[in-house]
């Protein structure tokens, strides 16, 4: 073994007895747990996440088409093993007896679904998987066409020229969460029923699929084939557009982990900067000896570099241990949340946790290692003569360097990094800044105080670096930790309150305008609270200011469905609580009966509309001249109900309208829905209460997620503390000691302490609140589109808990060297 | 820390140049017949203080003659532990020139100094430095492995054992009492055999029984090595016994006659 290896060997050691490195390395380890823990856990999440929007497609791509799928696509994924299924889709009037109903039919292959299951009930059993398909000459059925048929497992339907026996009814239909608001009941058959039906001839409206299932590398390969060759009519959905509502808290709670990871790995860049001060106070006697006796600057420098990889090392595997640990307790609280388990980790975060140990470690002891490594030998003699100052910037570049690339690794998001990186530089700025005018506003003070207050306040005076460290590292911990509690109560709050366990989880629609009161007083006798009624008139858009629409002008496919199928108008005088006003203004009760209109942003863009714009609409032959006076963003997530275009009353009264509600049914009550139907036998409940319970577990479990993770960074901002306490203890021990020996009375320096670190506290807490508030209110609306709340309670909480808590754990720590004799301390150190 | 400040004028740099040629003079006398082992020539050490220039050694000249022993006494401030630092090549003179062995040491860089000291010299410090994370068998063998002895643990077990320490090989300096401590200080000096041994105040922080060991020690290794040895002490007493015992007065050297 070398000289180097085995004196930086054992200085670690003998460093780690003597504590010196502890809090360096339980920072690093720290740092690495919480981004391998994070890291791993979010490799699994996005593993689900496409799991989940595979179930939502039935499949890991699928090709739709509204004519036949030309043969080279199947062709080609045969060719390069992909498994394949095809199914059709129309709307068709299903006949039963006197009764019919315009249903959804879907016609089936073999091997559908290829991700995800069908679930059909039989012979009033339970729920259970088909395993299959429809048989040829039978459907399975959903209730509510069971309802307004009044039919039954076993009875006979007629679709076209075909009769089908119903042999199920259909459950759940995982791959039919995007459409869940289509109104027409499903049927299921086999597709090769599908000619003898006669149902689809030249101009039939059919959706034809090609589901597509493999690995992932051979589906980009497979898209990356098939994307050039589509043509008109033709499109690939994939796993991006998995079901929105879902899709949105996961990718939140994505954002939030990755804040949180980023986050502790600056909260531990802190303590280990904050550790790493005494670590060079009493490494410096060391290494001046060692040049006494001959070393090297280059030995000196293996010695240091070395050293900083034995701990880089030993803390990166430790974290990455702990992270692995952490990310089970994360996948066990998650882990329930979808019908798959979770895949297995892999290994790629343990190696990211290497890289971040050892980048984070070289980025703090750089200016550390450079120092000792330039230490005077004339220390040994004259230990006023101390290590070069920390004045050079270069010294800090590859370190800051360093800093804002892990920030901007672990944000994953640019605007989040950009925002993380400026805040903290903006927290840097404030704190040097305000820490050097106290320190002139002292001087220039007339010294009268006396006692301890003296003694604090001269504390300062004397050491403004120390006490600039200490401002610094408690105030990035706080601003750390605040910004994360902030965000997270919003998110929180956002999820909550979009989401409550009242949300509604059915919808009654094709209500008429003269049963409006009835159904009023019927739900009144159920027990139900009074139901937000919501007309809907059926129209079409005809011209944009006065330029006849040209579907084929729109290049997108869903921008050309958009324009060519029939928009649900819709009057209030109100905008409802889940829309948010992005530009334009909100109608006033006197301009009711304006022709106004006011438009998701969403839909305006896609359709190329603006503020001002004049829309054309027939609304069942009439004529409907409308001015666009507002654009709207819309929380779709709420499952509330919510239009797309919304006029003021008045407006659309003379057309003929039907009505829509929502409503929440407690499970107890669902025989409600059935007296309503008997009642009102037009009306068509749709239930969303399945979609609703899988959104509200997943939301509940990723709730779970987020605050688990929180408490690794509240520990992590723990340790920051703690290492801002304990840099600065061996001057104050020494320092208390000495005024001891001069007769100070505990009481005399007790009150310097506080006075000192009520300072540092005070100062700490009001610049770590304005940026933390600042950067939660950007990154709220910025990054995560949630509103922000500000949170003075939150400020003045944390200021209040900083006067107290750090003069308080301050004297703590120094207390108990006060036990000791001051000839025992000094000697010591 | 005091100092003369420097006198303005002609005076002074007359005053200065007789008692530069005095100083080389009487340190020459003695030590004619043998080489030199560490020589200062015309050396100043100045440092700046609160804007003022301090003077700490002044045109001071000096010539120790291999394995002579020579203290150096002074009053506290009077800049023995300056040149001390300044003569081992951990310090630059503001002016001047220091030769070890014959060879000037002003062109050398750091590590060129630091390569010096690894080949012929030991120190002996006041507070024991010791480093705290090694034994005392590590200690000892520290300068050994610097100089790229390979016989280092052997010459260190040796060193310890001379010293009567090898019971307390694998001890940690803090598992030492302060004079077992300066003991295992003394055989890191000695055990790669330098030329010079430097000692700055080696007894100020021992008790006097302990001091008077520690002292017989470091003289009999003196002895038996015929080691160079300049002492620095503000104890006279102990100055006595070296051969020649030099002052430091105002930063400059006055030869005390007739201690020897």
């Amino acid at each position: 073994m070398s000289l180097a290896f085995t004196l930086a060997w054992r200085q670690l050691r003998s460093q780690w007895a003597a504590g010196e490195i502890r809090v360096l390395m339980l920072a690093l380890v720290m740092a690495v747990a919480a981004t391998t823990s994070v890291g791993f856990f979010t490799d699994r999440i996005q593993t689900t996440l496409a799991r989940q929007g595979a179930m939502l497609l039935g499949a890991d791509a699928v090709i739709v088409a509204d004519h036949p799928i030309p043969a080279p696509f199947a062709a080609e994924a045969r060719r390069t093993n992909i498994q394949t299924s095809h199914t059709l889709e129309f709307p068709s009037m299903v006949l039963h007896g006197e009764r019919s109903q315009l249903s959804e039919i879907k016609a089936l292959a073999p091997g559908f679904p290829l991700r995800g299951s069908l679930m059909i009930k039989q012979q009033g059993g339970e729920a259970h998987e088909a395993g299959g398909i429809p048989e040829p000459g039978s459907v399975w059925i959903e209730p509510r066409l069971a309802n307004s048929l009044q039919v039954r497992e076993g009875n006979s339907l007629e679709l076209g020229n075909s009769q089908f026996k119903v042999s199920a009814i259909l459950h759940s239909e995982a791959s039919r969460g995007g459409d869940m608001f289509s109104f027409a009941p499903r049927v299921m058959m086999n597709v090769a029923d599908v000619p003898a039906t006669g149902l689809i001839q030249v101009g039939s409206r059919v959706k034809y699929q090609l589901l597509l299932a493999a690995d992932a590398g051979s589906m980009k390969t497979y898209t990356a084939w098939a994307q050039p060759r589509l043509a008109r009519g033709e499109r690939l959905q994939d796993l991006s557009t998995a079901r929105p509502e879902i899709r949105n808290a996961l990718e939140k709670t994505q954002q939030f982990l990755g804040l949180a990871a980023m986050v502790s790995v600056v909260l531990a860049m802190v303590a280990m900067f904050l550790a790493a001060m005494p670590y060079v106070q009493s490494s410096q006697d060391s290494y001046a000896l060692m040049r006494c006796f001959g070393a090297s600057g280059k030995l000196i420098s293996r010695i240091l570099l070395l050293q900083t990889l034995m701990l880089a090392v030993i803390g990166s595997a430790l974290g990455s241990l702990l992270g692995f640990v952490g990310q089970l307790g994360l996948g066990w609280l998650a882990g329930k949340l979808f019908v798959e388990t979770l895949p297995a980790p892999s290994w790629q975060p343990a190696l990211a946790g290497f890289v971040v140990g050892f980048a984070t470690l070289l980025a703090v002891m750089w200016p550390s290692l450079l120092r000792l490594r330039h230490v005077p030998a004339l220390h040994i003699l004259r230990q006023d003569i101390a290590l070069p100052t920390w004045s050079a910037v270069w010294q800090y570049t590859p370190s800051v360097v360093l800093a804002f690339g892990l920030i901007a690794w672990h944000a994953a998001d640019i605007k989040l990094a950009l925002a993380a990186i400026g805040g903290f530089s903006a927290l840097i700025v404030a704190v040097i800044a305000l820490t050097r005018l106290l320190r002139r506003l002292l001087l220039a003070l007339p010294q009268q105080q006396s006692g301890g207050v003296q003694l604090g306040l001269a504390a300062i005076r004397r050491r403004p670096r120390l006490f600039m460290a200490q401002v610094l590292g408690f105030s990035l911990g706080m601003a750390a930790l605040m910004l994360l509690a902030l965000i997270r109560g919003d998110l929180l709050h956002n999820w909550q309150s979009s989401l409550p366990p009242d949300a509604p989880n059915r919808f009654v629609i094709n209500i008429q305008a003269d049963q409006l009161d009835a159904i009023k007083a019927f739900l009144k006798q159920e027990g139900f609270p009074a139901p937000e009624l919501h007309p809907m008139v059926r129209a079409r858009l005809t011209a944009i200011n006065g330029k006849p629409l040209d579907i084929a002008s729109y290049k997108d496919e869903r921008a050309k469905r958009l324009a060519e199928r029939e928009f649900n108008l819709s009057w209030a005088a109100d905008m409802q609580d889940d829309n948010r006003l992005l530009a334009g203004e909100w109608w006033t009760a006197a301009q009711a009966g304006q022709p106004l209109l006011s438009l998701e942003q969403g839909i305006a863009d896609m359709l190329h509309v603006k503020l001002g714009d004049h829309l054309s609409y027939d609304v069942a032959g009439q004529p409907l001249e409308l001015t666009v006076s507002s654009l709207r963003k819309v929380e779709w997530d709420t499952m509330r109900a919510n239009f797309f275009a919304l006029t003021p009353p008045g407006v659309l009264d003379a057309m003929p309208a039907n009505y829509l509600t929502s409503l929440h049914v407690p499970r107890a009550q669902e025989n409600m829905l059935n007296r309503l139907v008997q009642q009102f036998t037009n009306l068509t409940v749709i239930d969303v209460a399945a979609v609703l319970e899988q959104v509200q577990a997943i939301i509940d479990k990723m709730t779970n997620a987020l605050q688990y993770i929180f408490a690794f960074s509240v520990l992590a901002g723990l340790i920051v503390l703690y290492a801002a306490l304990v840099a600065t203890r061996r001057e104050r021990v020494k320092e208390a000691t000495l005024l001891r020996v001069l007769g100070a009375s505990t009481t005399q320096i007790r009150h310097s302490v506080w006075v000192e670190y009520l300072a540092v506290g005070v100062m700490a807490a009001l610049v770590a609140s304005l940026i933390a508030n600042g950067l939660a209110f950007y990154i709220s609306q910025q990054v995560l589109n949630i509103p922000f709340s500000f949170n003075w309670q939150a400020s003045f909480l944390t200021i209040s808990l900083a006067m107290i808590l750090i003069p308080a754990a301050s004297w703590w720590v120094l207390r108990r060297f006060l036990r000791f004799s001051p000839r025992e301390i000094l000697h010591s150190t | 820390m005091t100092g003369a400040v420097l006198p303005d004028g002609a005076a002074a740099q007359a005053l200065s140049a007789v008692q530069h040629e005095n100083n080389v003079m009487i340190s020459k006398r003695k030590i004619m017949q043998k080489p030199l082992a560490v020589e200062a020539v015309n050396l100043d050490k100045h440092v700046s203080s609160n804007g003022n220039a301090l003077v700490i050694l002044s045109g001071l000249d000096l010539a120790i003659a291999a394995g002579e022993r020579i203290a150096i006494v002074g009053s506290s401030g009077s800049g023995k532990s300056t040149l001390l630092g300044l003569l081992a090549g951990l310090d630059n003179p503001t002016q001047g020139k220091v030769l070890i062995q014959g060879q000037d040491i002003a062109p050398l860089d750091e590590d060129g100094r630091a390569a010096l000291r690894a080949r012929c010299m030991g120190f002996v410090f006041q507070s024991f430095q010791l480093l705290p994370t090694l034994t005392a068998l590590e200690n000892v063998m520290l300068p050994l492995q610097l100089a790229g002895r390979e016989d280092a643990k052997s010459q260190a077990i040796a060193a310890l054992e001379r010293v009567g320490l090898a019971h307390r090989l694998s001890h940690y300096p803090r598992h030492l009492s302060g004079g077992e401590q300066q003991r295992v200080a003394i055989a890191r000096a000695f055990a790669p055999r330098p030329a010079i041994l430097f000692a700055d105040e080696p007894t100020g922080n021992l008790d006097a029984a302990t001091g008077e060991n520690i002292i017989e020690l470091l003289f009999a290794l003196n002895a038996e090595s015929g080691t160079t040895l300049v002492l620095v002490t503000h104890d006279l007493k102990l100055a006595n016994r070296c051969g020649r015992v030099l002052s430091l007065q105002q930063g400059r050297i006055v030869e005390l006659e007739g201690v020897a």
